[in-house]
């Protein structure tokens, strides 16, 4: 089931391994038959440790989504609630279990990450603690989405971080860092950018002190570890992304390494049937590198995929042509063995041409290309000081306020922000169209720095820009030579960050990254006798990335571009408190006060 | 070495023998005679004090702790209630069982440590005897009272008293009795007269043991075996009857034809031993009885203890010190008289080899005939760990270490273990430690504890040398025993918090995996709070500072040491902690009787606890109050204004009003709170933000009033939403005002006003409009709002009107490929060419594709 994890450089599947031990521990603590009660939340993130049969090999027989009121009915011993621990979560539960009356089964609480004393206190108080035979956490911050990715998925880290200063999500960060190294050996070397990235390394260096008892006897698997704070590079996540996997993403949203994809495309189209009656539901598909001809076409531009396309099909159907040649019996049982597998690809090859055509739909409309001649003026610095007509016309049309949000920020960190009459102008602009209960949002991308007021004459974005040649004018989408392939001409800052680190280093950037916000630094870590690695001719050095706040999956793409590159050296594995993009991100900032019920 | 043999007794088949451990410092005044006296298993210390009834009742006695070679450890006087029984437990620790039920915990230092009681009857009934055991679940005490009930603990550390059911016909003491353990329970066996009764937590059964003669005779004496498996009983004929303790199987009975009772009887059994023996103790007689109905007898001269050991007995008197056991099989084998085994052998050729002798040759062909030389090194590797002179053991090893010179794939590690643990028990063995383990003791008592033990003595430089010498992991050895060392340096007085902070953290500074809370809360325990805190800066672990710090009501450095952590829960934890202590407290008493008073304190009481931790944080160094900010967030919204009230914080008050305010039903209290907005806005020196509420307001009203005439549903709309409605419902007039009143961007007007024409298909209106000032937004909108409702024949009208650089486009919009073609030429714009391309099919428009290729290739060329 999870073959795709342990392709990569670092078989991740042993964390996989070792959260499922956990969680089996855990069920057979519970003995006698279960019903697990869902965070609804919680199933995605979960789905990528545990499938339904193992739960089911430890007795869970119902499974049921947390929600108020009584439960459903269910005849068994035990009753888990799979939870975060959050406030109002609790009242649910404990209105769950006031509603019991059968009075002969066991409750138990699971809290996802770590149980919290508050939640507990407010069991308490609705008088229910008691009734709990185990309430007990179960660990999960890193959860491996492919085989060199790992996400906690904890969707607002990002706001908690940057808006509302609550660093328990980099606590668990750091925490998730202290699994990690315990099971791939203490991480030599970490370097880092951004208050966040600092506050977690102080963190593991304290809990590293806390644990120093037990040394870690497990030959490293990580050199580097790079903690990189997401309002370093602001910029990139606001940018479309142009990947294949990215624009999946910006159109249709990924979520747990799923797609929901609209279904008309995907009609089966089988002979004797009608192919009147059209799914409804939308087609549901997985995404990751256990599917070859994903694996392969994710990354590139998407200008290059149709190319890839068209290249697979006909491999494929000269394979399946190859059952002309079958002569002999020896032959033909050959070419049957190989059946399943050449299939697979041919679905697989449907699906994605489907894909593809979807999202050429969009990408050739004048909309998309209008949208991006505008971003890639502010990358380039076009004109980034004055009211720009296309948001302007856009507001006027009343376009989704996600789109005015992205590029006008964008707007704003490509010129260190705007002129104060720019600014106002487009706060009033979009209070008075999309209404005034915007306000906190726009104070809320104020305070994180995605909007904001130029204070200084001084722009030092083009000086940054040139430095790290975060734009590149040639960019090439077919064959790339160079990481700005991604957004068809702008190399993500960030994904620069990490190229400069490996080589040549940081003190030739230093005036640069003086610019951008929050310290950067160097730790090292003791490594006990004897777990020096001896490094091979030509072997190549692994890096952790770990993003702050969130990475997108252009980001990634430029990275895997990296560790492929041959004269590298480096190889990156990717993990991040969240897997976002620009509009989910932006998403995650916004209030809606209107909402609450009065 | 012929004279090993020397001290051998035969006892059936097997040889016993006395060992000299010690000869005992100590100086007795009146030797062992009428005291109490507890020696501990495991060469364990021993603790002697006269009996009570012995002396006037105006004297204390002493009660002096002694090591096993009788070094004192400690000695003070008996200040407390007369004593029956002196006993340790498991871990050193020593148990004063007195007369009246309390029993008084001391440690080796002979400082006292807690104490408990037995039970409240036993105050009246007192105790007459009393047992202390050890089983799996710890130290156990037994009690026999005067009204012959029996009481017992089986874990001093988890006090839980059973009391047994009584015995029928029982009055006073039995006759005698023991502690068993079967099958996970503890039970007492207990005779009364010739009857013998088991007793466990629920009944009272009689038994008899099979096979005991005479029939009818009192059982006087009795004893357990050390791993409770087998029972002695001692008749008042003379008989020592042995057999199982649970009574079924019978081993033998001997005859001492010594019918006084015997002071102590003892089991003497080598584990795996087919041979137990018991050890019956007279006055001025020994007498080691097996169950081959031998007997061996030793005379002694003076008053002398049997300590019953796993694999022996030791025999403590006032001058000596010795150990009484089965002479181990490998031993007998190898120095048994005229032994021909191949470790006896190996020894002989090595002895001959140091001679230069050419017999070794022999000897050791002899051995490797037989193909025995690996037995042959093994049997002294063996031997020599069950010897205790120290030449002796040299000369098992190096015959071992001689004889595996001939053999190639021998593994090493017995070898090297046996030297290893011989290393290490000669060291313990040292008088000056006096710790005599045997090498089977020791390695059923594992190297840990006897690092506790040691550690318990405060010989922790020792206990580190073991430690290091064994290369125990630092976390369970070298760590362990510095935080005892700590522990006990804390506890000592004298010397000033500075001297023993500096002194322990220089030491410890190396060590890994230190916890500086468990040392912290030791000095806390022994009333040092400022030492306590200052060794607490040394922990790296929050989760085990904070609490501490809280349980010694530091909740300032509490929290900022939270807060370090990043562990927000940790922080909650302080802070509702904090608040839990304030409602407690005087004040919470003199509202009790008053409930509405009461009430209002509830609710204030949670404000007051915020206010005084940020008068806290804001006085200590500068912890942001952020964990703060979470918590109210989480706990409370009205609580987050008063804190960012108290913080002088308007942009987030306001920002909080704003969020407040749609949570307002009337519009009254809506606009109120909004007012208070616009007020914080202001003085946050937030202009733009002021006049937005304010603008905010004005429209509320403004929708209000319209709502009010027309019904027009329009609160709560946006400004632009809100126009919609207005020129969709006809009410052009109220727009336009909005327009001017809002100041609304002219281009966004004609957009909503287009749009809003077009939806409504008023053409002519459209028109009239086009005609009227010049748009704002071009002409381009115009063809693109009559193409949305698809009619070209008014978007046409329009095309004309379109900027050159648009016209392309709007040629496009409207489907008028040629006419897109003819503008784009005329521009010559590559781009603009080729989007007119794409646009044209290669069938019908054949002529006007070849032109465009043509003015592509013009343009490219330039």
């Amino acid at each position: 089931m999870a073959a795709h994890l342990t392709n990569g450089r670092v078989n991740l599947n042993i964390l996989r391994e070792a959260a499922r031990k956990e969680l089996r521990e855990f069920l057979d603590k519970c003995a006698g038959t279960k019903a697990i009660v869902w965070d609804e939340y919680l199933t995605g993130p979960f789905g990528l440790i545990a499938q339904y049969s193992l739960l089911k090999e430890h007795e869970v027989e119902k499974m049921f989504t947390l929600k108020g009121g009584r439960l459903p009915p269910a005849d068994v011993k035990n009753i888990i609630f799979f939870v975060r621990p959050r406030l109002e979560l609790m009242d649910i539960i404990a209105e769950n279990v006031f509603s019991d009356k059968t009075n002969s089964r066991d409750f138990h609480i699971l809290f996802v990450p770590r149980r919290s004393m508050l939640c507990e206190q407010r069991l308490k108080e609705q008088g229910v603690q008691g009734s709990f035979t185990n309430i007990d956490e179960y660990i999960l911050d890193l959860i491996p989405y492919d085989g060199d990715l790992l996400s906690m998925e904890s969707e607002s880290a990002f706001r908690e971080c940057y808006l509302e200063n609550d660093q328990t999500s980099l606590y668990h960060t750091a925490k998730g860092l202290m699994t990690l190294q315990a099971l791939y050996g203490t991480i030599p070397q970490i370097y880092g950018k951004g208050e966040c990235a600092r506050h977690v390394a102080n963190m593991m260096l304290r809990m590293k002190r806390e644990f120093a008892g037990s040394q870690n006897q497990i030959l490293p698997v990580f050199d580097t570890l790079l903690l990189l704070d997401r309002n370093v590079d602001l910029l990139t996540p606001l940018a479309t992304q142009l990947t294949y996997e990215g624009l999946i993403d910006e159109i249709y949203g990924i979520t747990n390494g799923y797609v929901k994809l609209p279904p008309e495309k995907f009609a089966q189209k089988k002979q004797g049937e009608g192919s009147k009656d059209l799914p409804t539901e939308p087609k549901k598909l997985q995404l990751n590198s256990a599917e070859e001809l994903y694996a392969e076409i994710r990354d590139k531009n998407f200008n290059a995929v149709g190319a890839a396309l068209s290249k697979k099909a006909k491999i494929i159907s000269a394979a399946f042509e190859e059952r002309h040649n079958a002569k002999t019996v020896g032959e033909i049982k050959q070419f049957v063995s190989q059946l399943p597998h050449m299939q697979a690809a041919r679905s697989s090859l449907a699906n994605h041409t489907s894909i593809a055509e979807l999202i050429k739909d969009i990408t050739t409309s004048e909309a998309f290309f209008d949208n991006l001649t505008v971003e890639q003026e502010f990358m380039t610095g076009v004109d980034t000081d004055k009211v720009n007509t296309y948001i302007e016309d856009c507001i006027a049309q009343k376009a989704p306020l996600i789109k005015i949000l992205r590029l006008v920020c964008m707007q704003s960190v490509c010129s260190n922000g705007l002129k104060q009459k720019v600014l106002d102008f487009y706060k009033r602009e979009i209070l008075q169209t999309y209404g005034y209960e915007h306000m906190l949002t726009l104070n809320n991308l104020e305070k994180t720095g995605l909007l904001k007021p130029q204070t200084s004459s001084r722009n030092n974005y083009p000086t940054i820009r040139k430095t790290l040649k975060l734009w590149m004018e040639d960019a090439n989408e077919q064959t790339p030579n160079d990481i700005s392939y991604v957004y068809s001409g702008y190399a993500p800052l960030s994904i620069r960050l990490t190229q400069v680190l490996a080589r040549p280093g940081w003190r030739s950037i230093e005036e640069v990254l003086k610019m951008l916000p929050g310290p950067h630094f160097e730790e090292r870590q003791q490594l006990p006798a004897g777990l020096h690695k001896k490094r091979q001719q030509g072997e190549n050095r692994t890096t952790l990335v770990f993003f702050l706040g969130g990475v997108t999956y252009a980001e990634i793409a430029a990275l895997r571009f990296l560790s492929q590159m041959e004269d590298s050296g480096m190889e990156y594995i990717i993990a991040t408190t969240k897997l976002i993009n620009g509009s989910s991100w932006v998403k995650s900032l916004m209030d809606h006060p209107e909402t609450q019920c009065p | 070495m012929a004279f090993i043999t020397a001290n051998w007794n035969p006892l059936g088949e097997a040889f016993y023998r006395k060992v000299e451990l010690y000869d005992m410092s100590w100086v007795l005044r009146d030797g062992l005679r009428d005291s109490l006296v507890a020696a501990a298993p495991y060469g364990g210390p021993i603790a002697v004090m006269k009996e009570s009834r012995c002396l006037s009742p105006s004297v204390r006695p002493q009660l002096e702790i002694y090591t096993a070679s009788g070094v004192i450890m400690a000695t003070f006087p008996w200040k407390s209630g007369p004593v029956v029984l002196l006993g340790w437990s498991v871990s050193d620790e020593l148990l004063c069982v007195q007369q009246d039920g309390t029993v008084l915990v001391y440690d080796l230092t002979g400082a006292f440590q807690r104490h408990f009681s037995m039970g409240q009857e036993v105050v009246q009934s007192h105790v007459m005897e009393a047992k202390v055991f050890h089983s799996p679940y710890g130290t156990g005490i037994a009690i026999v009272t005067g009204s012959s009930h029996f009481t017992l603990a089986t874990n001093i550390d988890e006090l839980k008293l059973r009391r047994l059911p009584e015995v029928p016909g029982l009055q006073g003491s039995p006759s005698c009795w023991a502690v068993l353990n079967q099958d996970r329970q503890t039970k007492v066996l207990l005779a009364n007269g010739p009857d013998l009764y088991l007793l466990d937590n629920t009944s009272c059964t009689a038994v008899v043991p099979p096979g005991v003669s005479p029939q009818g005779s009192v059982f006087v004496h009795m004893a357990v075996s050390f791993s409770y498996k087998y029972l002695a009983l001692f008749t008042d004929t003379g008989h020592l009857w042995t057999g199982h303790a649970h009574l079924q199987d019978k081993l033998s009975e001997v005859d001492t034809k010594i019918r006084s009772p015997p002071k102590q009887m003892v089991w003497c059994r080598r584990p795996k031993s087919q041979q137990p023996s018991v050890v019956v103790m007279w006055d001025r007689l020994l007498l080691v009885a097996g169950v081959c109905n031998d007997t061996i007898q030793y005379p002694l001269e003076e008053q002398c203890v049997c300590v019953g050991e796993l694999d022996g007995v030791r025999l403590v008197s006032p001058s000596r010190h010795e150990l009484l056991q089965e002479v181990p099989l490998v031993c007998e084998e190898i120095f048994k008289i005229a032994s021909m085994s191949p470790g006896a052998l190996l020894l002989e050729a090595h002895k001959e080899y140091q001679k230069s002798s050419q017999k070794a040759d022999e000897y050791l062909r002899e051995i490797k005939e037989q193909g025995m030389l690996g037995e042959a090194v093994r049997q002294c590797v063996e031997a020599a760990g069950h010897e205790h002179d120290t030449h002796t053991q040299k000369a098992l090893l190096r015959a071992a270490s001689f004889g595996k010179c001939f053999l190639t794939n021998l593994s090493p590690e017995a070898f090297v273990g046996v030297c290893r643990d011989l290393r290490v028990l000669n060291a313990v063995r040292d008088p000056s430690i006096g710790i005599p383990l045997t090498h089977t003791q020791y390695k059923q008592m594992t190297v840990q504890v006897l690092i506790d033990r040691l550690v318990y003595r405060r010989l922790h430089p020792l206990a580190i040398e073991v430690c290091r010498y064994l290369k125990t992991p630092e976390y369970q050895g070298v760590s362990r025993i510095l935080r005892h060392w700590a522990c006990t340096k804390v506890q000592q007085k004298g010397d000033s918090d500075d001297v023993i902070v500096r002194c322990i953290s220089s030491r410890l500074a190396e060590a890994p995996g230190i916890s500086y809370s468990h040392i912290a809360s030791k000095a806390y325990d022994s009333g040092r709070t400022e030492l306590a805190i200052k060794l607490l800066d040394y922990e790296a672990r929050s989760g085990e500072q904070v609490p501490l710090l809280l349980k010694m009501k530091r909740s300032q450095l509490a929290l900022s040491k939270a807060i370090e952590s990043g562990d927000t829960d940790l922080v909650y934890t302080v802070v509702s902690y904090v608040k839990n202590e304030m409602n407690r407290g005087d004040f919470f008493m003199t509202l009790r009787n008053q409930p509405v008073a009461l009430s209002l304190y509830r609710q204030v009481a949670f404000i007051t606890t915020i206010i005084i931790i940020i008068i806290i944080i804001t006085t200590s160094s500068s912890p942001p109050p952020v964990a703060l900010i979470c918590f109210c967030k989480l706990q409370e919204q009205e609580t987050l204004k008063d804190l960012y009230n108290q913080d002088d914080d308007h942009q987030e008050l306001a920002n909080y009003y704003v969020s407040a305010s749609y949570r307002e039903k009337r519009l009254e209290s809506r606009l109120s709170v909004l007012q208070s907005a616009v007020d914080e806005y202001n003085k946050a020196k937030n202009e733009f933000s002021a006049k937005a509420t304010e603008e905010e307001m004005r429209l509320l009203r403004f929708q209000r009033k319209l709502d009010d005439e027309k019904g027009a549903g329009l609160l709560g709309l946006s400004l632009q939403a809100t126009m919609e409605a207005l020129l969709a419902s006809g009410l052009q007039k109220q727009a336009d005002h909005l327009y001017r009143d809002f100041r609304v961007s002219d281009k966004r007007y004609w957009w909503l006003k287009l749009r809003s024409l077009a939806e409504k298909e008023e053409w002519e209106e459209l028109e009239k409009f086009s005609k009227g000032k010049k748009s704002p937004v071009g002409y381009l909108p115009f063809v693109e709002v009559c193409m949305k409702r698809s009619n070209k024949y008014e978007a046409k009208k329009y095309v004309t009107k379109v900027t050159p650089e648009q016209r392309v486009r709007a040629h496009l919009a409207v489907g008028d490929v040629e006419g897109a073609a003819e503008a784009a030429i005329e521009r010559r714009s590559e781009a603009e060419i080729g989007a007119v391309i794409s646009r044209c099919s290669s069938s019908s428009q054949r002529l006007l594709l070849d032109k465009l290729q043509r003015a592509l290739a013009t343009a490219n060329r330039k």
